[in-house]
């Protein structure tokens, strides 16, 4: 290993010195580039270029993270999640809570043009115009209508959101949603200035036409290569926003990443934009430099519910509690995820017990049996898991495999597939068992428990349905008390976990390194990061 | 000549429109499209999404209609990046890529002939072995490993040159000497074994015979001759090194145009793939066309569509 350094070095240096001749002495780093060390400034990485600026159509972690630097909301989330009042000065609702009355406090645009609820009600209805075509209009269906405009069963006038005077917006929804005000810290949620909008289609592409009215500004956007966040003197509340400017790189490999921020050109590694490399966490743990924080995400495994054997809920259960999460977890993974004993998040937690234990042999080798009786098999027949190729869900997969095979002594076939090959395999019910995992939107339950509410409902594909289920997740939308609500909840909970279309096997968690001085990053539950109140600390 | 190039540039042109026609008949083939994504989108909304970029039409019509539009060299827009058309991206990240590229292929070619002059003249000796090491190396060691390697001694130990990113000179020495190092090796070895048997002729030795000196031998009649592979190896070189490389972009945060090849097909932007694809196969078959027009200016011997040999 050595010698082979060696070489390699001694290769490197007669190449070098073989080539001064094309190239000179380096130029040495221009003292300007450095900025003063008293100053305000963030370097991060965006890892990629964030597909858009635009809030309405943004639907990835990092056009929405740029968005949250750039735009402001009714309300704006807290680190606990919680929503705040932001632009909206004061909100009323209806007590039936189908109407929500948003006053606006004054506030500007960027370019110095005042805030006002047209841009809302505009922003809103522009979002859900099928001509729009935005990935995330479905966002907006929990405003009266939304649906049905989307989808062209409804005109423009009809959706219930509108602009009583500059100052007010009234907004109906279709069933009272109690997590509402969060959603209106959403992106999708976001105002956009009007009047810029209609008069330049392509406003989001380039750092000079952009407007926002968040806590910064952009200053510059060379594609694929840097993105430049200023502290905007428009924004309501800048006396808050400490940071002058922030500095985005966009590099995509996670080594280089790390190894940036061990030099000092940037402050933070990791999530939420990028992750860790999996080979450097354990040293990073170590040395103690790794912050982990739970996000509301679970990792699981689909079964296929319309195929044999995993049409009988018994095998299904043998095969769910025989897995040791814990061992996935401390030999794997590694970074402090939570076995998960239900489908839902600690944040969104009904059943703080779990609905069975980890790593539960005895039960299910008696569920194996009885279910092997059921279905009139005298053995299983092999089984197929699948995944999607990445090295992370193949150990996992591996190790699963053989906690099977152990405990269960079940054949079991690996099969890996490249991503969108994946999804579509998946979606169309091709397989026996899957992995998949699911990362909320919102902090709210419902999130979770709705894609398993239609068999063919989009997300479900384990073609599992269940009519009691599905009535109690109705029953939960139009219940305005909260805590009657979390109890219809619990229960619609315990009936996915009773029939068991799915395994679950951790809950997510994100880990990151970051520069001391950096303070006042908010990383939410739900994954979103907010830089509107950090600062770095003298 | 004409007659030459006419009938090559006909060829060129069918080439290309059947790299074009398999490329989007494959590409249309794999399961999975541009929004298939974890979040199924909305049934109504994913039409709406195909309607707008005509996806909802028969598979034909889409591509009549796309060979209309590249004749054009209109690309059309990007389904990932909402902001961009494909245009905008081969406009954005072809001059990085061929900054990077003609850095490299200035390094693989001196170097490589240096290397495999110098190898070749003192055959057998320790600087042959020495040379020859290096360039088994060059083509062993694969491109990432080698760019980790870079940053890791130039960078991180040493810091001469910063780890990634693209901003000024400095920024493009590691990739550059990265990128180059497989080609390098390879145009050493090529040089290496052709100078050889070159230097076993017997106008060498003729030349040897009337005196003159070493120097002039190995300039003017044994690299001349000893470089035509070489030429024939540059082609699709410069073609592939100008277009980038996924990994060293990659590994050093560079803005090109490598990328798009590779996440392209994983993201099934079929408008990137096929506009990476054309603009690829373009440059190629113009540069090997321009490596034929090459061999007679350092071969005379050598005429094109000269014997009617075809």
């Amino acid at each position: 290993m050595k010698k082979s350094v060696f070489v390699l070095a001694s290769s490197v240096l007669m190449l070098s010195t073989a080539l001064t001749g094309c190239f000179g002495k380096p130029v040495s780093t221009d003292a300007n580039d450095k900025p003063a060390s008293d100053s305000q400034i963030l370097k991060l990485n965006l890892h990629s270029e964030p597909p858009t600026a635009d809030p309405g159509l943004a639907s990835d972690t990092t056009s929405g993270a740029v968005a949250r630097a750039t735009f402001d909301g009714l309300t704006r989330t807290t680190e606990k999640g919680e929503p705040i009042n932001s632009v909206a000065e004061k909100i009323d609702v209806s007590d039936d809570g189908l109407t929500y009355t948003f006053h606006l406090r004054d506030s500007q645009w960027s370019n110095g043009d005042p805030v006002t609820a047209h841009d809302f009600e505009f922003a809103w209805k522009r979002a859900l115009d099928p001509n729009t075509i935005s990935d995330y209009a479905y966002q907006l269906y929990y405003i009266k209508n939304g649906e049905a405009f989307n989808t062209k069963k409804a005109k423009r006038d009809d959706v219930g959101v509108k602009a009583l005077d500059d100052k007010t917006l009234e907004v109906k929804l279709e069933n009272p949603t109690p997590f509402f005000l969060e959603l209106t810290a959403f992106y999708t949620y976001y105002p956009v200035n009007k009047k810029v909008v209609e008069a330049n289609p392509k406003w989001a592409t380039e750092a000079a036409t952009h407007v926002g009215n968040g806590p910064f500004k952009m200053e510059a956007w060379e594609h694929k290569s840097k993105l430049v966040l200023v502290k905007n003197d428009k924004y309501w509340d800048k006396d808050t926003v400490k940071l002058d400017r922030i500095e985005f790189s966009m590099v995509e490999d996670e080594n280089t990443e790390l190894s940036m921020f061990e030099s000092g050109d940037l402050d933070w590694a990791g999530h939420p934009l990028s992750s860790l490399p999996t080979d450097s966490i354990p040293a990073l743990k170590d040395q103690g430099k790794m912050t982990t924080i739970p996000i509301a995400g679970t990792y699981w495994y689909k079964f296929n519910t319309e195929q044999v054997p995993f049409n009988n809920v018994k095998i299904r259960k043998a095969f769910t509690y025989a897995i040791n999460r814990q061992a996935i977890i401390d030999n794997i993974t590694q970074q402090e995820q939570k076995p998960a004993m239900g489908a839902l998040p600690e944040s969104m937690l009904l059943h703080p017990e779990g609905y069975f234990k980890d790593n539960d042999v005895e039960t299910a080798k008696k569920l194996l049996e009885e279910g092997i009786k059921e279905l009139g098999l005298t053995k299983l027949p092999p089984i197929t898991l699948s995944y999607n190729t990445s090295e992370a869900h193949k150990k996992i997969a591996e190790a699963i495999q053989d906690q099977w095979k152990q405990e269960l002594g079940v054949e079991v076939k690996l099969e890996n597939v490249e991503w969108k090959t994946y999804i579509d395999k998946l979606h169309a019910g091709n397989y026996q068992v899957g992995r998949m995992g699911w990362l909320g939107d919102f902090n709210d339950p419902i999130n979770f428990l709705e894609l398993f509410k239609d068999k063919k409902g989009g997300n479900n594909d384990t073609n599992w349905e269940n009519p009691k289920f599905k009535e109690l997740l109705n029953q939960s939308a139009l219940e305005l008390d909260k805590e009657k609500r979390k109890k219809i909840l619990a229960n619609a909970e315990a009936i996915l976990m009773e029939d068991m279309p799915i395994a679950p096997i951790y809950f997510y968690t994100f880990s990151y390194v970051k520069k001391d001085q950096v303070k006042g990053v908010v990383l939410d539950g739900l994954g979103f990061v907010d830089w509107k109140w950090a600062y770095v600390s003298k | 000549m004409f007659r030459y190039l006419g009938k090559r540039i006909l060829f060129m042109a069918i080439s290309l429109f059947l790299i074009v026609t398999s490329t989007f008949f494959l590409m249309h083939a794999i399961p999975g499209g541009p929004f298939t994504s974890e979040k199924k989108v909305p049934e109504e909304i994913k039409k709406a999404l195909e309607a707008k970029y005509g996806l909802d039409k028969p598979l034909f019509e889409q591509y009549t209609d796309y060979l209309v539009d590249v004749i054009q060299w209109d690309l059309g827009p990007s389904f990932t990046e909402k902001s961009s058309t494909v245009n905008d991206m081969i406009n954005r990240g072809f001059p990085v890529s061929a900054h990077l590229g003609l850095q490299a292929i200035a390094i693989a070619v001196f170097g490589g002939i240096t290397l495999g002059v110098i190898a070749a003249l003192k055959h057998n000796k320790w600087q042959d072995y020495t040379g020859m090491i290096i360039a088994v190396l060059g083509l062993s060691v694969p491109s990432f490993i080698l760019a980790t390697f870079y940053q890791y001694v130039f960078s991180i130990e040493l810091g001469w040159f910063p780890i990634a990113k693209w901003e000024s000179f400095e920024y493009t020495v590691l990739p550059s000497l990265a990128l180059a190092a497989s080609p390098l090796a390879f145009i050493a070895r090529l040089t290496r074994s052709n100078m050889i048997e070159v230097l076993g002729q017997d106008y060498i030795k003729t030349a040897k015979s009337k005196g003159l000196s070493s120097f002039v031998i190995t300039v003017k009649h044994a690299i001349r001759n000893a470089l035509l592979p070489v030429i024939t190896y540059l082609g699709p070189l410069i073609a592939n090194v100008l277009t980038g490389s996924f990994v060293i972009e990659r590994i050093f945060g560079i803005p090109g145009l490598g990328r798009e090849f590779v996440l392209s097909i994983s993201n099934r932007d079929y408008t990137v793939i096929m506009g990476t694809t054309v603009f690829y196969s373009i440059l190629l078959v113009v540069l090997v066309l321009l490596v034929d027009l090459a061999y007679t200016f350092v071969d005379p011997r050598i005429k094109l569509a000269g014997g009617g040999k075809e």
